[in-house]
């Protein structure tokens, strides 16, 4: 299946699906060496999101989340991808600043867990 | 989005790497909130200054920048994790000073003030009415919406960075004037004596309007004191970015009259107040969340003349207040006593819970909400009582 979005930040990608029917907070939910999601509540829990297209409804909680992000790039721990309902500030500028990847407007309850997902510009492709 | 000429340039890097990492951010935030165009800013506030917060890589990008980006505007700091003088004295280890202080370096030598204050507003950076600004720190963007009537979004660190290096910002949410009505009323039906009564209020209409704009009505009279605490107390518990309360602040009058009202009296103030306070006795006391003013310093002055504090007494302000206070004679009275002024950070910012203490006495809603989310007991108390509370036997 091929959904058209809108690029938040253009790039490609491939990778497999890891996908939260939640909104994520980074800050605090995200292991910032690790990648592993540690967020109380999350059904993402002990998962890590290093290297997989990260598919959620949008992200939520403070703004130091864009530089947790950042922090995963650099430690090599970040998605390859970031797949979004409807992005807002926190995971639109950790994308660009970490140069992630990052598509929205797309209907994420169509991409199931762990299927293979390409992002190429605004296409999401599974 | 329509951008300009020198905007499309500026995005295509024609003005250096940080220009152009600072216009895809700005652009895509315009994507993203529907803006048809950029706006320039007069004035911004950057977060995201603690190492604590940033790590390694926070500070990397930020030194990257620093590379050839420059502020475009005035733009001041927010509180680091320290005071970048006396980090020693508040047991802050030689590691994390080390890279608190190349933070600093950074956002320096990006042209950015090192105010390290969470009040620009008292600190020499003061917009106009109706200009349009980007200000990081929850507290102030409230306090600059509401009180001052300039125009801001709740920027992130980052995003207020960006607005800095291009001197723009996406012209959306509060920037527009049909946002910035009211979405719900608040009647206070009971007095409200002293800044923790409007602190206490607005950590409960904060949690009940989520990221609306309340109006409040029925208060006679607010000080900058009260005002600068219930900016800070809506912004915690909440999502709030802007208040009005009639018949005082300046943008009250704006927008339909037939709101859905919650009422505050002196039930919800009470509620709020012992909700606020944990059990145990304070071993570490701290005022100026936000930073005091002046005025908040020549009462601690006069309660602390002539008394010796007991236990950790913090008094955050910045450091241009603290100067006001010194040539009022206030500071000495106040460090006569024992009492420590925390400058450049404060209570929230600064790793008390990894200094050793865990009851946090403190007439700040705010510091209340996040202390006890960093695991420590609070005590919620107005500042002459933090001040009984400091000179006590314990």
């Amino acid at each position: 299946m091929k959904l058209k979005g809108r690029a938040i930040f253009e790039g490609k990608a491939e990778g497999r699906a890891l996908v939260s029917s939640s909104p994520m907070s980074f800050y605090g939910g995200v292991n910032p060496d690790t990648g592993e999601v540690v967020e109380r509540g999350s059904e993402l829990v002990g998962q890590s999101v290093k290297g997989r297209v990260l598919v959620f409804p949008h992200g939520k909680g403070s703004t130091v989340g864009s530089y947790v992000l950042y922090r995963l790039a650099k430690n090599g721990a970040a998605p390859c991808a970031i797949v979004n309902a409807k992005c807002e500030t926190i995971v639109a500028v950790g994308a660009i600043i970490s140069e992630i990847p990052c598509v929205d407007l797309v209907d994420v309850g169509k991409i199931k867990p762990d299927v293979r997902v390409r992002v190429d510009g605004a296409t999401v492709e599974f | 989005m329509h951008l300009t000429r020198e905007e499309e340039g500026m995005l295509a890097g024609e003005q250096g790497h940080a220009t152009r990492k600072a216009m895809q951010i700005l652009v895509a935030l315009g994507k993203i909130y529907d803006a048809d165009r950029m706006v320039r800013v007069s004035s911004v506030q950057v977060s995201g200054v603690s190492y604590k917060n940033l790590g390694d890589a926070g500070l990397e990008y930020l030194s990257e920048l620093a590379k050839d980006g420059r502020a475009r505007v005035k733009t001041t700091l927010n509180p680091a994790g320290m005071s970048l003088t006396d980090w020693k004295s508040q047991g802050i280890n030689g590691g994390f000073a080390e890279k608190q202080l190349k933070v600093i370096e950074a956002y320096r030598k990006l042209g950015v003030e090192i105010s390290c204050t969470c009040t620009p507003y008292l600190a020499g950076n003061e917009p106009g009415f109706g200009q349009h600004i980007a200000w990081g720190e929850s507290s102030a963007v409230v306090y600059a919406n509401s009180v001052i009537g300039a125009r801001t979004n709740r920027e992130g660190g980052p995003s207020a960075l960006a607005a800095s290096l291009a001197g723009r910002t996406p012209l959306y949410g509060l920037h527009i004037q049909e946002n910035r009505v009211p979405t719900v009323a608040v009647d206070v039906e009971t007095q409200l004596e002293q800044p923790e009564d409007f602190a206490a209020m607005g950590y409960f209409v904060g949690r009940a309007v989520k990221d609306g704009i309340p109006l409040f009505r029925g208060v006679a009279r607010a000080t900058l004191e009260d005002l600068k605490t219930i900016s800070a107390a809506l912004a915690s518990s909440g999502g709030v970015a802007m208040f009005h309360l009639e018949g005082l602040t300046p943008e009250a009058a704006l927008g339909a009259r037939s709101l859905e009202a919650l009422t505050f009296t002196k039930k919800e103030l009470t509620e709020t107040k012992s909700m606020l306070n944990d059990e145990g006795t304070p071993d570490f006391i701290s005022v100026g969340c936000p930073h005091c003013s002046l005025a908040e310093l020549a009462m601690l002055a006069r309660l602390l003349s002539g008394r010796r504090v007991k236990r950790e007494f913090w008094i955050c302000c910045s450091r241009e207040v603290k100067r006001q206070g010194d040539e009022a004679g206030y500071s000495s009275l106040i460090e006569g006593s024992g009492a420590k002024f925390a400058l450049d950070t404060c209570m929230v910012v600064a790793p008390v819970e990894e200094l050793g203490y865990k009851v946090v006495a403190t007439n700040s809603a705010k510091a209340c909400h996040y202390l006890r989310n960093a695991g420590l007991k609070v005590r919620f108390m107005p500042l002459e009582e933090c001040v009984t509370e400091a000179t006590r036997s314990s």
